[in-house]
């Protein structure tokens, strides 16, 4: 299993944090953390998620989740949650 | 666990900030490459270079896409080319021969640089070594993608005068043989002192004969996350201004430190070092100049400017050296003048000269960088601005380098066009007077005294 951090930004909406939520479910992937603000007027959301490299690929899964962001007007990145571990971590 | 703030502020660092890591470069050793003719030789190096780096571009691409962090340059360093040749090259053509093989290699893996057209010559020439210089001005002008990089000084064996000399010469053919694209091969070529074996930048990358076989090197940057961190440091004591330059150069080598660990562990190539640079590029906010403004000068150039850069300089190693346990390369700030937007406006405004920058080198990496100057300047003064430079790296114990392009048919006032990472220059003033009877002596330039330390 490998930790991702799925961000999802853009104007605040009904169901954002479902249909996000409804695809990791529907994909077997486990939420671990989730937080959202408000940062100029725009909504923040974070998941750190659990993914297994064993399913679906990275760029499968990356792609899939930007098309349901762009479904509900945001954006929705994904990536490997080391980057940020290693950089706020010592 | 990771919270929000921290994931916000790593992302706005890189969609806003321009953080990215400049270049993995994978060094491959050519000394295994033997051949009886030239043309043999040019078939197994091709070999070699396709074959190590297959797989680069793809792995750099799927670590962007994985992390989210740009990777903005794939690029290969090579044994500098006057060793791996020296067996069968006997003329400046079949140098030109080898030089067109790791073109093709680069186009074939699809690096956009590959370093290491090279000679190491700080204490006398060889035979090959000459022929690899002499043949630098149609090597760069036939090919696209290659750099090139000839060390003429180092602290131990002093400087190398008769290379110095020569090369004044070699700039200017080098000049003239692209001069339709005002003199870019000189963008391509940088003289060094106590170059170090395992820089991943360009044009200055070679791959050391004391490193192994293939090895990963990575280079960190952004100038545009320091420049946002001591915003908040503005009216600050130096204390604050220093921590927060460290603090942001830790966190940005920790990002090349995983890059380059997830490169070695996916191209099965041990990792090298990271280096731990900040290289400004033609964007807005991705400039060196600008820090030095936002640490309270006008324009870099200005009084107090070494000092600022000094301070910049050094909190950058401290905080890069913490991040990773190997720092090498060139690691600290650049100042090149065409690819950094507040460097070309102070060159504009009449703050920055020459004689400043040279200045500027004695106290961070690496030396006089993407400098335009007029393309009638003679070779000897070329030569006399390269060994000054030389000097300062001998005497300091540092690595320095100039790379300065003589842009044919171009003078004072006039500005040059090289495009993409290169950026635009003004084209600066030489100091007129003659070196000639210096530059005309033979033989080489001893070691200083503090170089004897057995």
């Amino acid at each position: 299993m490998k930790k991702i951090v799925i961000t999802v930004v853009g104007k605040d909406r009904v169901g954002i944090i479902a249909k996000t939520c409804n695809y990791l479910a529907e994909n077997d992937i486990n939420i671990l953390d989730i937080s959202q603000t408000i940062v100029d007027g725009y909504f923040n959301m974070m998941m750190v998620a659990e993914w297994d490299p064993g399913e679906k690929s990275f760029p499968v899964m990356q792609g899939e989740l930007e098309r349901v962001g762009a479904e509900i007007g945001v954006v929705i990145q994904t990536q490997l949650a080391d980057i940020f571990d290693k950089m706020h971590r010592i | 666990m990771i919270n929000i703030q921290e994931v916000l502020e790593t992302n706005r660092m890189i969609h806003e900030l321009n953080l990215d890591v400049r270049t993995i470069t994978m060094g491959i050793s050519l000394l295994d490459c033997n051949a009886s003719d030239a043309a043999g030789l040019c078939d197994k190096i091709y070999d070699k270079i396709t074959t190590r780096a297959r797989d680069l571009v793809r792995t750099g691409e799927e670590i962007e896409r994985e992390f989210g962090i740009p990777i903005v340059n794939k690029r290969i360093s090579l044994t500098p080319i006057a060793l791996a040749g020296a067996g069968v090259c006997r003329t400046e053509d079949d140098y030109v021969e080898i030089a067109r093989a790791i073109d093709r290699a680069a186009h074939t893996v699809g690096v956009n640089f590959i370093g290491g057209y090279s000679a190491l010559v700080s204490k006398g020439m060889t035979h090959a070594d000459e022929c690899l210089i002499r043949s630098i001005p149609m090597a760069l002008s036939e090919t696209e993608r290659v750099c090139s990089s000839v060390n003429v000084g180092s602290t131990k064996t002093g400087i190398n005068m008769d290379a110095v000399r020569l090369i004044g010469e070699i700039l200017l053919e080098t000049a003239e043989r692209t001069k339709e694209q005002d003199s870019i091969g000189c963008a391509k070529f940088v003289v060094f002192c106590n170059a170090p074996d395992d820089n991943p930048f360009m044009a200055g990358a070679f791959h050391g004969v004391t490193e192994a076989d293939t090895v990963i090197n990575v280079g960190v940057s952004g100038p545009g996350v320091v420049k946002k961190a001591i915003e908040a440091a503005r009216g600050k004591d130096f204390e604050t201004l220093c921590e927060t330059i460290k603090k942001t150069a830790f966190k940005i080598t920790r990002v090349g430190q995983l890059v380059a660990q997830e490169a070695s562990k996916r191209l099965h190539v041990p990792f090298g070092i990271i280096d731990l640079s900040l290289a400004p590029t033609p964007a807005r906010g991705d400039s060196v100049g600008e820090i030095l403004e936002e640490i309270g000068l006008e324009y870099a150039g200005a009084p107090g400017t070494t000092a600022a850069l000094a301070l910049l300089n050094d909190q950058v190693k401290k905080g890069g050296v913490m991040a990773s346990s190997y720092v090498g390369g060139l690691s600290g700030a650049f100042i090149p003048v065409s690819e950094d937007q507040r460097m070309i406006r102070a060159v504009e405004a009449g703050a920055l000269s020459l004689e400043k920058l040279e200045a500027m080198t004695c106290v961070c990496s690496v030396g006089l960088d993407m400098i335009a100057v007029p393309g009638n300047t003679k070779a000897s003064t070329l030569s006399g601005v390269i060994a000054d430079e030389m000097a300062l790296g001998m005497i300091n114990q540092k690595t320095t380098a100039v790379r300065l392009i003589p842009v044919i048919g171009k003078d004072v006032g006039d500005t040059v066009e090289f495009g993409g990472l290169l950026g635009y220059a003004p084209v600066m003033p030489v100091n007129p007077f003659s070196c000639d009877a210096f530059i005309s002596r033979k033989g080489r330039i001893p070691a200083p005294i503090h170089s004897f330390k057995n």
